[in-house]
């Protein structure tokens, strides 16, 4: 494999000669089905963390035979340490609005709704006005498709994507069982397809350079480049689009303050990454997936109470539906802190371990299943930590 | 307007399906920073569903409140970056301006003071919301000089 360096990419804040309506334009003439074949060829994969391909999930949703269809960008950003959804819908929202009416012209949906956490309700008046014209200049192309903005309340779990329909359904935002998946049933039960903030970006910077250009970035499990969010002991807090394929020691010589000792890839829900594993650990699907969030710790941090964070943040946002994250995520933070006050000795840090492995394996959704990730790496690269 | 206008007035934007729940909640909190008992039986009758329902969604959404809040909602981001940047240097000072602690609501009811999970700002960090404005790269001085401008500026 040839030497691969950090390589930063421009292409979703880029706006020079973007005109997105523009790009809108051309690939409404261009057939449904050789759309998604562009994008499945791309190698797109969700940006929202769980990196599910992009143009299967369109084709899948186009095959159902369904009157009514349905368009969701998932703006619902919550990961601790990711803002980059922010960034984008603050700076070229026309993009993500371009990205789902190609979605809708080809998969055939009439309606597109973008969900946006109640955390970020101050850019709704924007969003709004843009949405206004939009809407009119995408009559004026002679397609049925229109956007509007549904707001989320608070709600951590409704980035899940079937938590999210209840609450645009009106219910509690708790997700539900799989199958059937959004491209059969998922919106009020119809077929819909859901994609993250920045995957719809990309659909529209992918239409206007080519599957090609993009898939000559990146690594071939990892197609491409990806927005990151970096927070945490860095002298250069902020977003940043990379190519993707790097290790964590590349991301942390560009990035760290030269103390780093600890890079939690992917948010409270992704993986603590330990300085002796920087090297060979590659940011991306083949090693550490993550929606963009890059959380750098120096040697000043107590990984104690970073862990002690992020179960507080699981026990308030778990929706309680499913027993063992319910119970599980209150567990872990108990168990933690009695194994601090020497209540519990430190072999009882095994046991939380095997609960956290009996909740990734018996939670319904992804927010009980991915609390062993952080448990679990930290715990066993920092037992000292936790334990004294 | 009355509770029950507010309500009509959103049912009648927003319809009386399901769907239209977490808007009219939404709206109703936009006006009167909670949810009263009154509120949530109106509603569940504008849109012919149980209270419990009503209830059961309202009391999901941490900000969907049903208990009495202040005419402006300070929500402190806790989560880490924020942590790390000084998050309880700014509760602390806004505890002392304010004389409540996180939780309460002031005497002259002006203000509620919470905590939230991450915000978004994780760059920009310590950051709050008022109500739905943001305000990133705080310091206590900051955080306290922008709620006295709350306060100015509420009848």
């Amino acid at each position: 494999m040839k030497d691969k360096k950090l390589k930063k990419v421009d292409l979703i804040f880029e706006c020079d000669d973007c005109k997105p309506v523009e790009v809108l334009g051309k690939t409404l003439k261009r057939d449904q089905d050789e759309i998604i074949l562009d994008i499945i060829d791309s190698g797109l994969k969700g940006r929202g963390g769980a990196g599910f391909p992009t143009g299967l999930k369109w084709k899948f949703t186009k095959n159902e035979d369904s009157a009514i269809k349905y368009v969701i960008c998932n703006a619902d950003e919550g990961e601790p340490g990711t803002f980059k959804d922010r960034e984008i819908l603050s700076r070229v929202p026309e993009k993500i609005f371009v990205g789902m009416t190609i979605c809708g012209y080809a998969i055939g949906a009439k309606e597109g709704f973008l969900y946006l956490r109640g955390e970020y309700n101050f850019l709704l008046k924007d969003l709004n006005a843009t949405l206004d014209k939009f809407n009119a200049q995408v009559k004026d192309l002679g397609l049925d498709f229109t956007i509007s903005i549904k707001s989320g309340s608070g709600a951590y779990i409704c980035g899940e994507e079937s938590a999210l329909f209840e609450s645009m359904e009106g219910k509690r935002g708790e997700p539900r069982n799989k199958p059937p998946y959004p491209t059969v049933a998922g919106y009020n039960s119809k077929p819909t397809v859901i994609n993250n903030v920045e995957t719809l970006a990309y659909v529209t910077m992918i239409c206007r350079l080519g599957a090609q250009q993009f898939k000559d970035m990146g690594t071939d499990d990892s197609r491409g480049s990806k927005v990151f969010s970096v927070s945490g002991d860095t002298p250069i807090a902020g977003i940043y689009e990379l190519e993707l394929g790097m290790t964590v020691q590349e991301f942390v010589d560009e990035f760290g303050d030269g103390d780093t000792k600890a890079v939690q890839v992917g948010g409270a829900s992704g993986s603590c990454v330990p300085r002796k594993n920087f090297a060979d650990t590659i940011i991306g699907f083949e090693g550490i997936p993550t929606g963009g969030s890059m959380m750098i710790f120096n040697s000043s941090r107590s990984m104690y109470n970073v862990l002690h964070d992020y179960l507080e943040f699981f026990a308030e946002e778990s929706c309680g539906q499913c027993s063992p994250c319910r119970i599980g995520c209150q567990q872990l933070l108990k168990g933690i802190e009695a194994v601090k006050r020497k209540e519990r000795n430190p072999q009882y840090l095994e046991d939380l371990k095997k609960l956290a492995a009996t909740m990734k394996l018996a939670s319904k959704c992804g927010l009980g299943q991915s609390v062993a990730n952080p448990f679990t790496s930290i715990v066993d690269n920092f037992k000292e930590e936790i334990i004294y | 307007m009355t509770v029950k206008e507010l309500v009509n007035e959103l049912v009648e934007k927003h319809g009386t399906t399901h769907n239209s729940l977490m808007p009219v909640l939404q709206g109703v909190v936009q006006q009167e920073r909670y949810l009263s008992e009154e509120a949530m039986l109106t509603i569940a009758e504008a849109l012919d569903i149980s209270a419990a329902e009503v209830y059961g969604t309202a009391s999901f959404y941490t900000f969907l409140d049903t208990v009495p809040r202040g005419k402006n909602v300070i929500r402190v981001c806790k989560t880490i970056s924020c942590h790390m940047q000084g998050k309880d240097e700014i509760i602390q000072a806004l505890e002392d301006a304010l004389k409540i602690k996180v939780g309460e609501t002031t005497d002259n009811k002006r203000f509620t003071l919470l905590t939230a999970n991450c915000l978004g700002w994780c760059h920009k960090g310590p950051v709050m919301l008022v109500n739905d404005e943001v305000y990133p790269e705080l310091t206590p001085q900051k955080a306290v000089e922008i709620i006295q401008e709350y306060e100015r500026n509420t009848k």
